[in-house]
C-alpha cells in the first residue's frame, strides 16, 4: 500500500506541478485549488470523504481497500507537487533558454535537462514526503482495510499481546522507512557525481 | 535580396508598460558578421533573442529564409535547430558531461547515432582545445572553457546562423581572449553571425556590419570604419566617447 501510493502519489504530482506552472489560466485555477483543498483538510477527513463517496459516486463496485488508496495518492500528490513545483523553479530560467535553443522539443527540453536537475535539489524534501505518506498509511486501520497497523490490531486482540505486537508493526514501519532513505541516500550520491 | 537568412520587420517587443524594442526593421545576411552595440538597457540583447523567439515579440514580424517564424502557429523547434545561441551564462547543462552537453540535441533531434555523434563532438571539442575535458562535469571547467563548450554546443546542429549575446560579459578578462578568438575564427569561416557586444575593438576587427541600438531602435548601422572614425548620429557619438 506505501508503495503504491508513494508511486502513484509522485507521478500525480508531477502532473499536478506542470499543471500550476500552466500558461492555460483555468488548468493553473484547477490545479492550484486541488492543491489548496487538499493540503487544508486533515488527512483523516480526507479518508472519510474517500471511503463514504467513493462508492456512491462510481457506477461500478469499489472496495474500501480502492478508495482508501486512491485517497492516500491524492493526498500525497497534493504535497508531492508543490515540492516537484518549487524544484522545477529553482532551476536557473537560463536552462530552459539554452535548452530551447538547441531546438530540443519542449518535452525533451523538460525530461533531459530540466527534470534530472530539479530531481537532484529535492531528493531530501521528497525523501521526507515519502516517510511521512508511508507513515500516513497506519491511518488506514481506522477503517479496518489490511494494512499494517490494522494487522497490528487484529493480533494485538486476538493474542492479547499488545505491546509486543505493537513493537513488531514499530519494527517494520521502521524498516520500511530506513531502507527508503538509505535507497534515496545512494541515489543522492549518483546525482553528486557531476559536482 | 535572396541571400537573407534572417530578416525583421517593425520588431515591436513591450515587457509591461516598458516599451523595449519600438519598431526594428533589418536584414542578416548569408555569411555576414554583423555586431550590435548601444547602452545597456537599450534593447540590444531583447532584439537578438527576439530573433530565435526567446521573446515573443509583441508585434512585427521576424523571417528566417523567408518563412515568417513569429507566426504564432508555427512549431519554432525545427528553426531553433538552424539558428545557434550562445549566452551570457553559458547556461551548459550542469548534469551532463561535457560530451553529453554537446551530443543531446543531435541524438534526440538530428537523430543521429550515439557514435556518430560523439565523433563529431569530439572533433568540435578538438577544434576548442576541450578534447580532454570530454567526461568531466561542468563544475571542472573555467568560465572561459564554459563559454567554449556552449558554442560548440550550439555548432553541433549545424546551425546556419548563430547568435551571441554578450558572449564574454561574464568571464573574467584573461579568458575573454581564448572565447573572442574561437568567435573570430567562426565568423571568418563565413558563418552567419549576430554578436551582442561591449568588445569593440573586437567588433570593429570581425565584422562586415555594426548596428547601434539605443532607446528600442536602430539609431546607426554601417561599415565598422563609419561607425567608429565618423559617426553621425549624436546618440552614437554620445556613446562610443565615453567608452572608447
Amino acid at each position: 500500500m506505501s508503495i503504491v501510493t508513494v508511486f502513484a502519489g509522485t507521478i500525480l504530482g508531477i502532473i499536478i506541478a506542470l499543471m500550476r506552472m500552466s500558461r492555460n489560466k483555468l488548468i493553473r485555477i484547477i490545479s492550484d485549488v486541488y492543491v489548496e483543498v487538499i493540503r487544508g483538510l486533515p488527512a483523516l477527513v480526507q479518508l472519510y470523504f474517500f471511503w463514504l463517496l467513493f462508492p456512491k459516486m462510481l457506477p461500478f463496485e469499489i472496495s474500501d481497500t480502492t478508495s482508501i488508496v486512491v485517497a492516500f495518492i491524492v493526498n500525497a500528490s497534493a504535497y508531492i507537487s508543490e515540492i516537484i513545483r518549487a524544484g522545477i523553479e529553482a532551476v536557473d530560467i537560463g536552462q530552459w533558454e539554452a535548452a530551447r535553443s538547441l531546438g530540443l522539443s519542449e518535452a525533451n527540453v523538460f525530461l533531459k535537462v530540466i527534470f534530472p536537475q530539479t530531481i537532484k535539489n529535492i531528493l531530501p524534501a521528497l525523501c521526507n514526503e515519502f516517510i511521512s505518506t508511508i507513515k500516513g498509511t497506519s491511518l488506514a486501520s481506522v477503517f479496518f482495510i489490511n494494512e499494517l497497523t490494522t494487522g497490528y490490531k487484529t493480533v494485538a486482540s486476538a493474542t492479547f499481546l499488545a505491546l509486543e505486537s505493537l513493537c513488531i508493526a514499530g519494527a517494520i514501519y521502521l524498516m520500511l522507512n530506513v531502507a527508503l532513505s538509505k535507497l534515496v541516500k545512494i541515489l543522492e550520491r549518483k546525482l553528486k557525481e557531476s559536482d | 535580396m535572396t541571400d537573407e537568412v534572417i530578416r525583421t520587420e517593425n520588431l515591436i517587443k513591450n515587457f509591461g508598460k516598458l516599451e523595449v524594442l519600438k519598431g526594428i526593421s533589418t536584414s542578416i545576411h548569408k555569411g555576414e558578421v554583423v555586431s550590435i552595440i548601444g547602452p545597456s538597457g537599450g534593447g540590444k540583447s531583447t532584439f537578438l533573442r527576439c530573433l530565435n523567439l526567446l521573446e515573443k515579440p509583441t508585434a512585427g514580424k521576424v523571417y528566417f529564409n523567408d518563412t515568417d517564424i513569429s507566426d504564432k502557429s508555427i512549431n519554432i523547434q525545427q528553426y531553433r535547430q538552424k539558428i545557434g545561441m550562445v549566452f551570457q551564462n553559458f547556461n551548459v547543462f550542469p548534469h551532463l558531461t561535457v560530451l553529453d552537453n554537446i551530443t543531446l540535441s543531435p541524438i534526440l533531434e538530428r537523430k543521429i547515432s550515439k557514435a556518430e555523434a560523439e565523433k563529431e563532438a569530439m572533433e568540435l571539442l578538438k577544434s576548442v582545445g576541450l578534447e580532454d575535458k570530454a567526461y568531466e562535469y561542468p563544475k571542472k571547467l573555467s568560465g572561459g572553457q564554459k563559454q567554449r563548450l556552449s558554442i560548440v554546443r550550439a555548432l553541433a546542429m549545424h546551425p546556419e546562423v548563430m547568435l551571441f549575446d554578450e558572449p564574454t560579459s561574464a568571464l573574467d578578462p584573461e579568458m575573454v581572449k581564448e572565447v573572442l578568438q574561437i568567435i573570430a575564427q567562426l565568423a571568418k569561416s563565413g558563418m552567419t553571425t549576430v554578436i551582442v557586444t561591449h568588445e569593440m575593438a573586437f567588433a570593429r576587427e570581425v565584422s562586415d556590419r555594426i548596428i547601434f541600438i539605443s532607446d528600442g531602435v536602430i539609431k546607426e548601422e554601417g561599415s565598422p570604419n563609419v561607425i567608429f572614425t565618423s559617426p553621425k548620429d549624436p546618440s552614437t557619438i554620445r556613446f562610443l566617447s565615453k567608452i572608447l
